[in-house]
């Protein structure tokens, strides 16, 4: 092979594999993301049944329930609409009522019930999820100065 | 009067640094050997002073100086001793003062060890040291000042996150940041090249010895963060795809391609300008990284405050360099001279190949971290982009170069023979199909990619060890002659083998772990059992216990196998006194390879506790790997070629005393 179509192959097979790479990104963003929100958007949001999204929000006081064995019932809250959550597995240490949370999983086709596979409390107790104090914020929720400290 | 000095210490440093930041770069210009040599001096003092200033804070920190709002915020007297001392970085201010440190104790390495640099170079190098650390040093002391005190002295600090009260977090930053500003250097190389515009193989050589040190180091940090958040956090995930562990995975990747295509520079003056915009970026991911986890835009558990000043703060210090070394890259690059030609398929293809793939999956990884904060600017909507994204993306990307691995150095420089190699790796490709379906047959079932994966992590250990016998010509020739030449093999031939076979061994656990997982969630009560992976739990009840700053309620469980209890196991729950704050502690017994792993989870009206069960097969291959990865890179930074400056020279010298003159 001459220079020329040793660099032509080089660049060639380069270019190939980075449009590939750009393809698979774009393909990966349309699938294997979740959207964000809290209980008072969903009504405006339509969302088709069985899509994966974040739930964010307060667990509202005197919500929690164990059902029959490993299964949590709550709600999550936005102090204005409230989403009914079911959750099987062990709640993470910093879940209590009252205290913001983030759930994320799909609403089963023909109920109102958000089935969670995964529940986030993040590690410090003064600690509210970022979405979900900004969210809350947006709409006037006061958070008791809690939030943004450490 | 001890902290005022630690601050005063700060303080000087940073002027020590604005003076090697301008001083030596003048007298690089102007050949004034007193003006370069200010930088080598200045470099030595601003790591003695920030040591002094780092001591100083470490003090009060130990003695419980509750007058320091640090150590008020961020210890407690009653912590173990070890935590005291890790508290210092297990926060924003003392985190970024431990950067500091470890750049200034690279920039006195160069100080000390470059004395067979040119000296313009090493004067260059040191001045974009100070560069960084001006920057740095003037961050910490206008927003994140370690050394404030209280007017009020509180008679009680308010403890450290218990999260961090673990001893994985005492080591895992000082290691990460080893490796994260250990790529300082490199970059410093690169802009000093720049600067002077003339770069060449023995560039390469000097800038390898740093590069493998950081990625040593890097690797080892990313391994025992992994471990800390396995086993600390209770979820029993080694990798959560979280921004803050991408923001340390992306300088890795990135390292990882520099370490290699500063070889094909240093071997064969290729892809200089390549080379030198890789240790650029390199850095500037790492910058990018502290930016990502310091100034909060990202939540996590590192993003200690969320402090718009510094997030700030930081932006402008990463524009600032990062965009000048660009600027400057794009002046020069078109004076570096291009070196050596090679054909597509050859030892240099196939290290083009490693560096299109690590930089497109370090991009797509950064793409994937960076996605939600400017989609969040654009539009305000928020996603989340987890493993699921991370997964397909860079899972599929790196399979052609998990493929390649072992191709790589059985190619010749300059033009290969992928036939032959393609030949003489068909013995690793048998042990690999045969390795494969053996651990696949010992783990029962699971999906087809399973074994596909395993049988790939076999490939690759056995296409490494390929390499080692075919040089030394096992089987060929006799035994004692074979052992001979394995020992007399570069030390960097080991080093490659081991970090490649390290890779193997980590994918090997990663698709055991994936695959052959099993978790239990059930309710018991004293006396049930529960199997998993083969053994039976019985839980014998709860205990209350105490720990010095906590109180604990924890589960003891016996494991029994074929009804005879081999060993027994217990998981807490506990409560941290100062901060009221609840962790799980997770219960972990290791059996081989493999590891059983136990959370406890709420107590139920009816006395009985949810337990979370997970059998992990074969998990210890996951930092096993990079163990021997970092071993990888150990014995290749002791190859002599390293140490010494000319290659040959040595063994010049040694001849003529051996030999009688002609």
């Amino acid at each position: 092979m001459t220079r020329k179509q040793k660099r032509l192959a080089i660049i060639g097979g380069g270019v190939s594999f980075i449009i590939a790479a750009v393809l698979l990104v774009m393909f990966a963003f349309s699938q294997a993301v979740a959207y964000f929100y809290v209980p008072g958007d969903l009504a405006k949001a339509h969302l088709a049944p069985g899509t994966r999204i974040r739930l964010g929000g307060l667990v509202e006081a005197g919500s929690v329930k164990r059902g029959d064995g490993m299964t949590v019932s709550f709600s999550v809250t936005d102090t204005l609409d409230r989403v009914p959550v079911t959750y099987t597995g062990i709640l993470p240490d910093l879940f209590r009522e009252g205290q913001g949370v983030v759930a994320e999983g799909a609403f089963v086709a023909g109920s109102p019930v958000f089935v969670a596979d995964t529940v986030l409390a993040k590690h410090d107790e003064t600690y509210m999820p970022k979405d979900v104090a900004d969210r809350l914020k947006a709409q006037g929720v006061s958070l008791g100065g809690k939030e943004n400290i450490q | 009067m001890i902290i005022e000095l630690g601050h005063y210490a700060l303080v000087l440093a940073l002027g020590v640094s604005v003076l090697q930041a301008i001083m030596p770069v003048f007298g690089a210009a102007r050949g004034d050997r007193a003006l370069m040599e200010i930088g080598t001096v200045a470099a030595k003092a601003t790591f003695l002073l920030v040591a002094l200033s780092f001591g100083v804070l470490t003090y009060a920190h130990v003695t419980s100086d509750f007058s320091v709002q640090n150590v008020w915020e961020n210890s407690h007297s009653q912590i173990p001793l070890i935590y005291k001392f890790s508290g210092v970085w297990g926060n924003h201010e003392g985190s970024m003062l431990l950067w500091m440190l470890i750049l200034t104790f690279f920039s006195a390495l160069v100080a000390v060890f470059g004395h067979n640099l040119p000296d313009t170079l090493k004067a260059n190098v040191l001045a974009v040291q100070a560069w960084i650390a001006s920057a740095f040093s003037l961050f910490i002391l206008l927003t994140s000042n370690p050394f404030n005190r209280l007017v009020d002295v509180p008679g009680e600090g308010r403890d450290l996150n218990p999260v961090l009260q673990d001893i994985g977090l005492a080591i895992h930053p000082p290691l990460l940041y080893l490796g994260y500003v250990g790529f300082s250097v490199c970059f410093s190389f690169a802009v000093a090249a720049l600067i002077e515009g003339r770069i060449d193989a023995a560039w390469a050589r000097w800038v390898r010895p740093w590069t493998l040190a950081a990625w040593t180091s890097l690797t080892a940090g990313i391994a025992m963060g992994s471990y800390w958040a396995y086993y600390e956090l209770g979820w029993g995930g080694w990798w959560f795809w979280d921004p803050v562990e991408n923001a340390s995975f992306i300088p890795w990747l990135a390292g990882t391609a520099l370490l290699h295509s500063a070889l094909v520079m240093e071997k064969r003056e290729a892809l200089k300008i390549w080379t030198v915009l890789l240790a650029i970026l390199t850095f500037s991911m790492s910058l990018l990284g502290t930016f990502l986890v310091r100034s909060g835009v990202l939540t996590s558990v590192h993003a200690f405050a969320t402090d718009p000043t510094r997030g700030v703060f930081i932006l402008v210090i990463l524009i600032l360099f990062i965009g000048g070394a660009f600027s400057l890259f794009a002046f020069r690059a078109a004076h570096l001279k291009a070196g050596g030609l090679f054909s597509p398929i050859s030892r240099e293809g196939a290290l083009v190949l490693n560096n299109l793939i690590l930089t497109t999956a370090a991009a797509t990884v950064l793409t994937g971290t960076l996605y939600p904060l400017v989609l969040e600017a654009l539009t305000g909507s928020k996603i989340s982009v987890g493993a699921p994204f991370f997964n397909m993306t860079f899972g599929l990307l790196m399979l052609p170069l998990l493929l390649a691995v072992p191709f790589g150095p059985l190619l010749a420089w300059k033009r290969g023979d992928l036939l032959g190699a393609g030949q003489r790796l068909f013995a690793a490709v048998a042990i690999g199909l045969v390795a494969g379906c053996a651990i696949y047959y010992a783990q029962h079932g699971g999906p087809i990619m399973a074994l596909a994966g395993l049988v790939l992590g076999a490939y690759m250990i056995a296409g490494s060890l390929t390499e080692l016998f075919l040089r030394s010509g096992i089987g060929r020739v006799a035994g004692s002659a074979a052992i001979r030449r394995l020992a007399g093999l570069p030390r960097s031939v080991f080093g490659t083998a081991l970090a490649h076979i390290g890779l193997g061994v980590t994918l090997i656990g990663i698709v055991a772990v994936t695959a052959f997982e099993t978790e239990h969630i059930v309710e018991m009560k004293p006396g049930m059992t529960a199997d998993a992976g083969g053994y039976t739990l019985r839980f014998d009840g709860l205990r209350d216990g105490k720990g010095p700053n906590y109180t604990e309620q924890s589960g003891h469980f016996s494991v029994m196998r074929a009804g005879v209890v081999v060993t027994e196991m217990w998981s807490s729950k506990r409560l941290y006194t100062a901060r009221r704050m609840p962790t799980t502690e997770a219960g972990i017994k290791t059996f081989g390879l493999s590891q059983l792993y136990v959370s406890l989870g709420d107590g139920m009206a009816d006395g009985g506790v949810v337990v979370r069960i997970w059998w992990k097969p074969m998990i210890l291959c996951i930092w096993g790997g990079a163990l021997v990865m970092m071993m990888g890179g150990a014995v290749s930074l002791s190859d002599r070629r390293l140490r010494i400056g000319a290659p040959s020279r040595a063994r010049k010298q040694k001849r003529p005393v051996l030999e009688p003159a002609q």
